[in-house]
């Protein structure tokens, strides 16, 4: 699903640090907040203490050690981390490979992108962890991975370590291509009607289910000492689908309509794997016990509605009646500026279905943290949990909180304050380098009349200039 | 008359020196054509293998460099040029241009037929073409980068995500085959999707996914192949595709496999798909090498870096926002040879998009007044360039048994002042800005000097016809 963008009021639209980390102390103690735990109840007055990127104590009666470096949270509250089951920030390129429709074969996690401002301001919002999903352009989409928000850092190190990776599926209008035909001379790809869908869905698996099996009578008959096998080639766009059959890879589905849904878990059955997610979901509330048994969570918006046919039926009671019915349930953001404000997100199913500040919480932490396989890491605030956590100025159910510092690692990743400090250094280092251009571009034209092989050319020469090889230009971009 | 003939020469030198192997008159090789033997002596050289020979000798002999110092011997047969006051430097080396495919674009698919809609469709992947197959003699920019002290090139093809493989040229010969080094020396890959908006792949991770497939498939041929020819009772005949043989052969020879990589984020990710992939980390690009030189260094990566340094869009909105980090990246790339140096990544340079050798001299000027020395953008222009492309035994260094191409200057190579006045190309001599022509060899016998010398060559001049 792709939105379109609402404003880009981004807090630090123009100011992004190449790196905002120093050297991180060891240990950090945060004190005298509202200590929001998400699984144990708020704590007034409470601390925390964090030690090599681990939370290792929490309460109301702690003092700081004398090594510590103490964050003074008076008047604060901290919350863990937000944790987006729906992101599309930190890649490069395109986030759809539309050319096929199963393009397992593309992975997102060969393309992140550290240096994406989407990440720092998402960080600014809170958010710590997210889902990294290829688009929905096909029925069977790309591989995805989980990344911690470690601004700063080479892309090698976003993952998030030991979370398992997932694969996008998606139903409906858009792996259809329902919204656009393609010129003439080209052809509509297949499929282009729910049913086709479904069907791309099933043969796909057959598919990997025979490459599973013909791997499988190799291995037997090489293992039997046959001699002169040729192995079966090794196929990267049915790879995934083993691993999704074999429970090593979490399917992430959008979808919307409730008819679609429970086809995609009735083929989940055939092929004997469970759907990890349903995205989007907004008929979830519809069929809400179906998908509670089929053991899959519904990660889904707060009160999107209407913007194409398929979402018509979608209500903003969907969270609380899905996760009623015992579906575990996230609000995502799908959009990175969104993702800036899930916590008044998840604040609207407290207006929308009356669910507790608490189980709102949940929404954006500890649920997304359980559909991703990492809630033993994150997702609350728990001695042996990572030390991911968000500082806000106000309850962040509140329209006026703001994040104030983002940890992750027990690093401080985001600072309001310093980052407010720096913009003034930023805008002058920018200032510097356009004076300087300027300058060597003023310098620079008298002598392009003399020199350069473009001067040199005759005039009556036709313009011929050695052909780029590789472009490279620009900063960004593909070669 | 001698006047004569170095006027001809220096008005057309590329036209005299074609004129001198169809007459064969002005040395006396047995079998005809020009001279093979020259001698330069009395000239400062420049090895970059070993240390700077203030005033020595070299002698060139048939193609090759025979022998190189300060007491060497001339064999009777050279034709000797005075050196002193001159400098001799191996030749230049582009590691990347078109030069020698002349203007046709020959290669870039035209668009039409049908759209590649999975990997099995083999988009954008021609390996099998060479560039060594499509050289024109008659391309122009061959004789301006040779009379710049280039005296040898890697001719890239264009057009696709595994274009084809990349020749070694080197600048001079009468005919396309003369000129090639080495015909197949790398296969380069570009991350430029080709799918357009409706084929395969569309994006850059479908691109990554579909190179890595493509490679998958030439390990299997390569195994599968053998096992095949060995039992075809027992398996399934293997269906002939030509992007995997000829990849697997490429493999086979080790040749240079050349990852695109520009900035930061491309560098670290084209090391991590090397390692994956096990290839020799060699990418092309590398502006923001300034970034990532000691990633690049752990790697042992080598890295041939894109000479057209990025600037403002010419064209662009005068008013577009300007992005910190694109600025900064304009500022400091010119930066990245001397970081690379300063880290000890081995590294060499090609023109890319660049219009010719005076552009190249820009860029490098903007890389040395960034702090690379003049030494290392030497070593970059010749020996690790050939290191790089495999080639360091024969060329980029003035070593006996090397190929004799070199430059001669009347200074320092890389101040703009300085005139080349010599080029040897494969031992063949072409005079740049030179009127003095080498002093023919005593043996009375060896013709050059005489009316015949200036009427066989004029008659060969006009009957060229060009």
């Amino acid at each position: 699903m792709k939105r379109a963008a609402i404003v880009v009021a981004a807090v630090a639209a123009l100011v992004i640090p190449s790196c905002v980390l120093a050297q991180s102390p060891k240990v950090i103690f945060i004190k005298n907040a509202t200590v929001l735990t998400v699984t144990h109840g708020n704590i007034e007055h409470g601390s925390i203490l964090i030690r090599e990127g681990k939370i290792v104590d929490v309460g109301a009666n702690l003092t700081a050690p004398s090594d510590a470096t103490v964050i003074d949270a008076t008047g604060q509250y901290v919350m863990p981390g937000i944790v987006d089951c729906h992101s599309h920030i930190a890649v490069d390129g395109s986030v759809n490979e539309g050319g096929m429709a199963v393009s397992s074969i593309a992975n997102i996690k060969d393309v992140l992108n550290p240096e994406d401002p989407d990440i720092y301001r998402d960080l600014a919002g809170g958010v710590t962890a997210a889902n990294i999903l290829h688009g929905s352009a096909n029925p069977i989409g790309g591989q995805t991975v989980v990344i911690k928000l470690r601004w700063g850092k080479p892309a090698s190190d976003l993952p998030f370590e030991g979370a398992v990776p997932g694969i996008k599926f998606a139903l409906g209008e858009n792996p259809k291509e329902s919204s656009f035909q393609p010129p003439p001379g080209i052809p509509q790809r297949y499929p282009a009607t729910r049913l086709g869908v479904e069907e791309v869905i099933r043969q796909a698996f057959i598919e990997a289910r025979e490459y599973k099996k013909s791997w499988d009578v190799y291995n037997t008959r090489k293992a039997a000492g046959e001699a002169n096998l040729i192995p079966p080639r090794k196929n990267d766009r049915l790879e995934p689908l083993v691993e999704v059959m074999e429970g090593k890879r979490y399917v992430h589905a959008h979808c919307y309509r409730a008819d679609e849904i429970l086809m995609l878990i009735r083929v989940a059955n055939e092929f004997g794997f469970k759907v990890r997610t349903f995205q989007h979901v907004l008929e979830g509330y519809k069929i809400a016990d179906e998908i509670a048994v089929s053991g899959a969570g519904g990660s889904t918006f707060s009160d999107w509605w209407a913007y194409k046919v398929e979402a018509y039926d979608a209500i903003p009671y969907n969270a609380t009646l899905m996760a009623e019915r015992g579906v575990v349930v996230s609000i995502n953001s799908d959009d990175a500026q969104e993702a800036r404000q899930l916590n008044i997100e998840a604040a609207k199913a407290m207006k929308y279905g009356g669910m507790s500040a608490n189980d709102a919480l949940k929404l954006i932490t500890l649920n997304p943290a359980i559909q991703l396989g990492i809630d033993s890491r994150v997702g609350s605030i728990d001695v042996g949990k990572d030390a991911d956590l968000v500082i806000y100025n106000h309850d962040p159910l509140s329209v006026y909180a703001v994040a104030q510092k983002t940890l992750i690692d027990g690093q401080v990743y985001f600072d309001r304050q310093k980052d407010i400090d720096g913009r003034a250094a930023l805008a002058k280092e920018k200032q510097d380098l356009l004076d300087k251009e300027k300058k060597a571009a003023e310098e620079k034209k008298p002598d392009d009349a003399s020199g350069g092989d473009a001067a040199k050319k005759k005039p009556d020469a036709k313009k011929k200039s050695a052909k780029p090889t590789a472009e490279g230009i620009s900063v960004g971009g593909a070669l | 008359m001698r006047a004569a003939v170095a006027a001809l020469a220096l008005t057309c030198c590329a036209i005299a020196m074609a004129a001198i192997e169809s007459t064969g008159a002005v040395a006396a090789p047995p079998e005809g054509g020009p001279p093979r033997y020259y001698a330069i002596t009395n000239a400062r050289i420049v090895p970059v293998s070993g240390a700077v020979i203030e005033s020595g000798t070299v002698v060139v002999a048939r193609g090759l460099i025979q022998s190189v110092g300060t007491s060497v011997t001339i064999p009777p047969e050279a034709w000797v040029i005075d050196g002193k006051g001159l400098t001799v430097y191996p030749g230049l080396i582009d590691a990347g241009t078109s030069v020698g495919l002349g203007d046709a674009d020959a290669g870039a698919k035209k668009p039409g037929g049908p759209l590649p809609t999975s990997p099995e469709d083999r988009p954008g992947t021609t390996p099998w073409r060479a560039t060594a197959d499509e050289l024109k003699t008659d391309d122009k920019k061959i004789e301006t980068w040779r009379s710049a002290g280039f005296t040898t090139t890697l001719v890239l093809p264009d057009g696709g995500i595994f274009p084809g493989q990349a020749a070694v040229i080197d600048l001079a010969g009468a005919r396309p085959g003369d000129m090639v080094v080495r015909a197949t020396d790398s296969v380069p890959i570009s991350f430029r999707p080709v799918g357009g908006f409706f084929g395969f792949p569309d994006s850059l991770m479908g691109t990554i996914g579909y190179v890595r497939q493509v490679l998958d498939d030439t390990n299997w041929y390569a195994q599968a192949e053998p096992i095949y020819e060995a039992a075809p009772t027992k398996n399934e005949r293997i269906p002939y595709d030509r992007a995997e043989v000829t990849l697997a052969d490429a493999k086979q020879k080790k040749e240079v496999v050349l990852l695109p990589a520009n900035n930061s984020i491309q560098i670290l990710r084209a090391l991590r798909l090397a390692d994956e992939w096990k290839l020799a980390p060699v990418l092309y690009g590398g502006q923001q090498g300034y970034d990532v030189a000691d990633a690049l260094k752990n790697k042992n990566a080598a890295v041939i870096v894109n000479l057209k340094w990025p600037e403002r869009a010419k064209d662009g909105d005068p008013d577009a926002e300007q992005t910190l980090r694109e600025l900064r990246f304009r500022d400091k790339a010119p930066g990245t040879p001397a970081a690379l140096a300063k880290a000890n990544v081995k590294f060499s340079f090609y023109s890319g998009g660049l219009g010719g050798p005076k552009d190249i001299q820009k860029s490098l000027k903007k890389a040395m007044d960034a702090g690379l020395t003049a030494d290392q953008a030497l070593r970059a222009f010749t020996l690790d360039s050939a290191d790089i492309l495999g080639l360091s035994d024969r060329l980029g260094s003035i070593a006996p048994g090397k190929i004799a191409n070199l430059v001669v200057t009347d200074g320092d190579i890389f101040n703009e002042k300085t005139k080349v006045k010599h080029v040897f190309v494969d031992g063949r001599w072409f005079p740049i800005h030179e009127d003095a022509k080498p002093e023919k060899p005593a043996d009375k016998s060896a013709p050059g000097d005489d009316e015949s010398y200036k009427d066989k060559h004029s008659r060969a001049y006009q009957g060229d016809g060009r």
